[in-house]
């Protein structure tokens, strides 16, 4: 059952883009940082591991992952696991884009550090779709147009479950407040709400 | 983000010693993953409390007692944060986005850092991230920014709004640490910039907030908490405002005030407070009252507008405390 998938992605012949990116952020990272910080950086001990290993359910599927502290659980979900359904938008908290479903509560990913989760159940997008058949939540934003290009909206969605959940959705007025840490830069907020609106009525 | 070490103690007294030996406590790391990320913040050892027993809302005579790793949402929707203290569930709501209100603790939210844009640019001048290095705010954009408080090294407010509430309300913290325990006012945890803007509040090395404790009273009702901000949502204060009111026949026996937005720490107007006893609850007490909140003002080039937003929304504030049935 163990494994870390990170190890999977050895550089095949032929790489993805991704594969590509993953293979060589470490130098470009160290080759990006301002000078006095390299200079800080090598005064510390020379190769810093502080790494943790730890389970964590995502979609219901057990992974054990060696994680570096400084990894977010959004970093994990799209480097390590590949689900990049769960987006990186601003990166500090704002826009919502990352959000996903820890222990059942909707959080934004990209301010939570891996390390702090382990034990946790973590639902992402990719996880709302069984058998072939779309949560009705993704049914409604289709219908409703809840989108136009699409970037938001994994982010809208699993929001859009928390705030039904909490029992946030019971008018449009409630439903654009509750799900306000949603940015859509398309503003497809009208069918966003007539879609978190539609698919609370039906559950 | 620069490496560090992360622990998760089991025992308050471990952890306690981390800190008192330079590590930083992290709760729900909204506040300091961001900042670390953006280099702001360089800890080298992370003590993860989230172990600790320090969460929990519960009723304790005449208190409400919040604890320090009681998640924003949580006190927000607990009945008795609502039935007590609805000013504190109404302040929450107004605060972040449901998602960061899941994850943000009541401890970390008084420690929050300010959202001074200059704060967080590592090649701006900024007293409060590197001292000595000058204040980008001062001549830059500062709409956003202090009007009160303020000194010419730092000008950044609070952004807090629960903080507010609870300094309007005179709650008090526990705090452990080397030492042992303490309790003072949350009003007294924020110091003001002066000429170390970079020491922010007065807790002590290692000292870890344990508990906010709210004293109850008829006050408590006629309470409301009104933010006016850039959009409907999901922003910080420009101004806001936390009243309460205590009406008897007609006449106020007693009013709390205090505001956000405008102040390098939550600001409590005691002179407003002690205008309105004695008064009918009606608009032209509120006016007068509100009319002394902005003395003493030092407005910036670009928030010239807080003086006179500020006395609207103390007046409208009382309004809706005062339509409380
Ligand atoms: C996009 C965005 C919008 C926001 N909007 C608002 C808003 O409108 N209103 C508002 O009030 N806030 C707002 N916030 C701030 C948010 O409320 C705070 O970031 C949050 O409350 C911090 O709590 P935390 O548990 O995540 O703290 P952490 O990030 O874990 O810690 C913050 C600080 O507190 C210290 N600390 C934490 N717990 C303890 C303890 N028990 N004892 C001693 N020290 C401790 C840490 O060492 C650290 O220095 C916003 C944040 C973001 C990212
Ligand atoms: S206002 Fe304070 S936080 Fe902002 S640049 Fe000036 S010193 Fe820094
Ligand atoms: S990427 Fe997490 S909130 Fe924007
Ligand atoms: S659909 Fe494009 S950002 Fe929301």
């Amino acid at each position: 059952m163990a494994e870390n998938p990170s190890e999977l992605h050895l550089p095949g012949p032929i790489m993805s883009r991704r594969e590509a990116l993953q293979v060589t952020a470490g130098a470009v990272t160290l080759a990006a940082l301002p000078p006095e910080t390299v200079a800080a950086t090598s005064s510390s001990p020379a190769v810093v591991k502080n790494d943790m290993t730890l389970t964590m359910t995502v979609n219901g599927r057990i992974h054990t992952l060696t994680v570096d502290p400084r990894q977010s659980v959004l970093d994990v979900l799209r480097e390590t696991l590949d689900l990049t359904g769960t987006k990186k938008g601003c990166n500090q908290g704002a826009c919502g884009a990352c959000t996903v479903l820890v222990d059942g509560k909707r959080i934004v990913s990209c301010l939570t550090l891996a390390a702090m989760h382990g034990g946790a159940q973590i639902e992402t997008i990719e996880g709302l779709e069984k058998d072939g058949v779309l949560h009705p939540l993704q049914e409604a934003f289709v219908e409703h147009e809840g989108l136009q290009c699409g970037f938001c909206t994994p982010g809208q969605i699993m929001s859009g479950l928390g705030c039904i959940a909490e029992g946030h959705a019971g008018s449009p007025q409630e439903i654009q407040f509750w799900m306000s840490g949603n940015i859509c830069r398309c503003g497809a907020y009208p069918g966003i709400v007539a879609a978190v609106a539609d698919a609370a009525g039906r559950t | 983000m620069f490496p560090f070490v992360l622990e998760k103690p089991d025992s308050t007294e471990d952890a306690i010693a981390a800190a008192a030996a330079g590590a930083r406590y992290i709760a729900g790391g909204t506040t300091l993953v961001d900042l670390m990320r953006e280099e702001v913040e360089r800890p080298e050892r992370l003590i993860d409390i989230n172990r600790l027993p320090l969460g929990g809302i519960r009723v304790e005579g005449e208190h409400l007692v919040i604890g320090a790793l009681a998640r924003m949402a949580e006190v927000a929707a607990d009945a008795n944060v609502q039935r007590l203290q609805p000013l504190i569930a109404e302040s929450l709501i107004e605060g972040a986005s449901p998602q960061l209100r899941n994850m943000a603790s009541m401890g970390g939210n008084l420690l929050q850092r300010v959202r001074c844009p200059y704060f967080r640019m590592l090649d701006a001048g900024c007293n409060k991230r590197t001292p000595g290095s000058g204040c980008a705010a001062i001549d830059g954009l500062n709409a956003g920014h202090a009007i009160l408080g303020t000194s010419d090294h730092c000008v950044a407010t609070h952004p807090s709004d629960v903080a507010v509430a609870l300094v309007a309300l005179d709650a008090t913290m526990r705090v452990r640490g080397p030492q042992g325990e303490r309790s003072f006012p949350v009003e007294e945890l924020f110091r003001l910039p002066g000429d170390t803007p970079h020491l922010e509040h007065t807790l002590l090395p290692g000292e870890l907030i344990v508990e906010i404790r709210v004293p109850g009273g008829p006050h408590s009702r006629r309470a409301r908490y009104l933010k006016v901000r850039d959009r409907a949502s999901y922003e910080f204060a420009l101004v806001s405002a936390a009243v309460a009111l205590l009406v008897e026949d007609g006449v106020i026996r007693q009013a709390r005030i205090a505001v956000g937005g405008v102040g390098t720490r939550p600001w409590r107007l005691r002179d407003c407070e002690a205008e309105l006893v004695g008064k009918g609850p009606d608009r032209q007490a509120f006016e007068e009252a509100a009319r002394l909140a902005a003395r003493g003002a030092r407005p910036l080039r670009h928030n010239h507008f807080k003086a006179e937003l500020l006395p609207r929304t103390i007046v409208r504030a009382l309004e809706m405390a005062g339509e409380v049935a």
